[in-house]
């Protein structure tokens, strides 16, 4: 599998053709079709609980182009040596056997808001009467200069879970000795608030074991990010030394790399570095954007008690794509828009009842063996956005047994949101 | 309206017992170690005292719930632990006269003792043998509240399950619906008033942890009600 065919939605095409035999729809019954692109944290969640729940009342088609999704949740703990690859892909067969949803698996390339069909990369068209975007997200062109995404291989993002996690990993057993491991993080708004720091832990728990001359310089455009007092508290404790993190006072947010030289230029300064990880600003998944649903900055507006798109009523999003308000862009958030977004469409096709919407988010990050921390909050629907309502947050100087029971809740958490996802 | 009334003034009254028994330096060590004879057959308390059943109640005050290297505690015991559980005259009031209602799933299998006198006594016993008796520190700040028994009118509710069941959709996340228990406990086919009692107990803050306590603390005695309903039947 090849990772980058994700971010070339036209080269798309031509592989996808022989992924996918064209798909004959299936009779139509005047049953109420939905029809969900992107089979991730939102995506395969609201189209188990549209199946789920209608009981055979809304014909549901899932498009998605990987047979195996990988988790961007806990690939760190791969990346650290926690967990193993196959640990964290799931497929997609039970949705289908046992939910009775239409997987088809290819790409969604072009939306046809007036007709209400879908057109995917095989050749196929999909009618919808509401349709579900939840693409995660793609990366701003020249967001970081000298990278674009023809560097992936050489300077991996690894923040779309695969093939580019594994090549980040290889790249951090492979560092000499005394080497250093360089992440240029992103702005906000990005995927996962405390996924690059808990990346920047996990790599540092490899190196402390297997390379503990080596060295992590985190090159940061934000002045400060979440839980940094944990995470700062947790690398004087586990890894004193070893992480120089640069905001942009020293020049964090003027950043440049060379992909074949294997250089990073710091406020015009050059520096060699082993491994470069680059994980640049972020906008909506494309298709998003085709759909014509997105604003100015990249990301889809909706209205937070349905998560319907504020361009239109019949096309909502969920996840990492849209801007909803308060919530950070997280698989728990993704999962949690997704029940409210299943309960709204099915009370507008089939007249089922519709409760107040209710959100919540928990976010855990590991910091070094049985040290876990967490933030989470809950959430209302406003006329104007998700509103946070209240909230906590690991404090600094928790002795080890919370931290640990922190870890363990982490674990339980992960197969409690991937049977919610997958069956 | 009477009953209502009942319940608020004998609540008054187990706050000023609860306040009697923390200020009564001693119950009746005597009388407790009759009162002992309860425990004795699954706890061992004295010189070279070893686990059986329970554990050995050695040093139990100001002792981290849990913590008894090389015995075997329930998980929900050990979670209470690292939350921060410790024993003191307080925390000992409440699991001793009702073990559930602190830890639900505790794997103590014992009624609990009802009346107050008889868990002083026994505790004025069980503190010959902690260290400094007579110096016992004040409860430890992160326990908050004595008694987890909820009002009966709460828990004579009749949950709605379907209503319960589209609750359900947020706890699913964290709680395997299929009732496995990696790191988070299970919480289906539970009897719905321990169900209830475990609810209002984060609720009302009276079990510490902050993302169940967030959880239950935006839903209504009904909806605790009707996710009590909900999970006691669920996958059956
Ligand atoms: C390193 C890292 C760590 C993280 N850790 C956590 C964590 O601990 N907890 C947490 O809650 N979140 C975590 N996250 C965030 C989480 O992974 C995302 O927020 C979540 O996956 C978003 O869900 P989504 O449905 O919006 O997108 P995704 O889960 O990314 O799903 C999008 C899917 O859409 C498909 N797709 C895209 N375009 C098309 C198209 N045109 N046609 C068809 N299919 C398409 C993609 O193949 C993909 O499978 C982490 C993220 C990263 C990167
Ligand atoms: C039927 C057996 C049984 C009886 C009777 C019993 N206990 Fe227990 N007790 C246990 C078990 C088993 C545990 C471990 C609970 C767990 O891990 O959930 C326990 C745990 C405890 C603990 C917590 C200890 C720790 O280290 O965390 C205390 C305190 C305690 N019991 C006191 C008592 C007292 C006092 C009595 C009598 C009034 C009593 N128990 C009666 C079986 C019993
Ligand atoms: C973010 C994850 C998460 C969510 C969501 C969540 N819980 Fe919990 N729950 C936990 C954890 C962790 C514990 C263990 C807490 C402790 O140590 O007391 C727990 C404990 C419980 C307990 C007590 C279990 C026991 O063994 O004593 C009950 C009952 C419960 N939850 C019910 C619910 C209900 C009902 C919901 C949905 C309204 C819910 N939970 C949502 C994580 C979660």
């Amino acid at each position: 599998m090849k990772l980058n065919r994700r971010n070339f939605i036209g080269s798309a095409a031509a592989v996808s053709a022989t992924l996918s035999a064209p798909m004959v729809m299936a009779g139509s019954h005047g049953k109420p079709k939905v029809v969900v692109i992107g089979g991730g944290a939102g995506g395969a969640t609201v189209a188990r609980y549209l199946a789920k729940d209608s009981k055979g009342a809304i014909d549901v088609t899932l498009v998605e182009p990987t047979r195996n999704y990988y988790t961007c949740f806990f690939s760190n703990l791969y990346i650290g040596g926690f967990r193993e690859f196959s640990s964290i892909g799931h497929t997609y067969g039970k949705l289908a056997a046992e939910y009775g949803i239409n997987v088809i698996h290819d790409w969604a390339i072009g939306v046809d808001r007036d007709a209400k069909t879908v057109t995917l990369a095989g050749g196929g068209t999909l009618p919808y009467d509401r349709l579900v975007l939840s693409p995660g997200i793609d990366f701003k062109e020249g967001a970081v200069p000298g990278w674009d995404v023809s560097a992936q291989q050489k300077m991996p993002h690894a923040y779309k879970a695969g093939s580019q996690t594994q090549l980040l990993k290889a790249q951090l057993e492979a560092m000499p000795q005394g080497g250093t491991f360089a992440m240029v993080a992103p702005p906000n708004p990005f995927r996962c608030p405390p996924g690059p720091y808990e990346r920047v832990s996990m790599v540092a728990h490899h190196l402390k074991t297997n390379n503990p001359t080596g060295k992590i310089l985190v090159l940061d455009p934000k002045p400060k990010f979440s839980k940094q007092a944990l995470f700062q508290e947790g690398w004087t404790n586990h890894y004193d030394g070893m992480i120089d993190w640069v905001g942009p006072d020293f020049g964090g947010d003027k950043v440049e790399v060379r992909p074949d030289a294997m250089e990073v230029v710091i406020d015009g300064e050059v520096t060699k570095v082993d491994v470069c990880n680059v994980i640049p600003a972020m906008k909506a998944g494309k298709i998003a954007e085709i759909a014509g649903v997105t604003n100015e900055a990249g990301w889809a507006p909706v209205h937070a008690a349905t998560m319907a798109t504020k361009a239109d009523e019949n096309i909502h999003v969920l996840g990492d794509s849209s801007a909803q308000g308060d919530m950070p862009k997280s698989g728990f958030a993704a999962n949690s828009q997704a029940k409210v977004a299943a309960m709204a469409i099915r009370g507008a096709l089939t007249g089922s009842k519709v409760f107040p919407a209710k959100f919540t988010n928990t976010c855990w990050s590991l910091i070094d063996t049985d040290d876990g921390i967490k933030v989470g909050a809950s959430y209302e629907a406003t006329d104007e956005k998700i509103a946070k309502t209240d909230g906590f947050i690991s404090k600094t100087g928790e002795d080890a047994a919370l931290r640990k029971a922190t870890y363990e809740e982490s674990v339980g958490w992960y197969d409690g949101i991937t049977s919610d996802m997958f069956g | 309206m009477n009953g209502m009334k009942h319940i608020i003034m004998s609540a008054v009254v187990a706050c000023f017992a609860q306040t009697a028994v923390a200020e009564r330096a001693d119950g009746d060590a005597e009388r407790g170690e009759n009162v002992y004879k309860k425990c004795s057959s699954c706890h061992k308390v004295g010189d070279g005292a070893r686990n059986r059943v329970g554990p050995q109640l050695n040093l139990l005050f100001q002792r981290p719930a849990g913590s008894i290297e090389g015995y075997k505690y329930s998980n929900s015991m050990l979670r209470a632990g690292a939350d921060g559980l410790v024993w003191d005259y307080t925390s000992l009031d409440t699991y001793l006269e009702n073990p559930k209602s602190l830890i639900s799933k505790t794997r103590m299998n014992f009624r609990g003792l009802k009346d107050a006198d008889d868990r002083a006594d026994v505790m004025a016993y069980l503190r010959q043998f902690s260290d400094n008796p007579a110096n016992i520190p004040e409860a430890s700040p992160t326990f908050v509240g004595t008694d987890h028994s909820v009002d009966p009118e709460i828990l004579a509710l009749q949950g709605d399950p379907e209503y319960g069941e589209y609750l359900s959709s947020e706890c699913v996340s964290c709680h395997q619906i299929d009732g496995a228990d990696t790191g988070i406990p299970s919480i289906t086919n539970w009897p719905t008033e321990d169900f209830v009692v475990a609810m209002h107990a984060y609720k009302d803050e009276k079990r510490i942890h902050p993302v169940m306590q967030m959880m239950a603390g935006r839903l209504s005695a009904e909806e605790i009600a009707g996710l009590a309903a909900y999970f006691e039947k669920v996958g059956e």
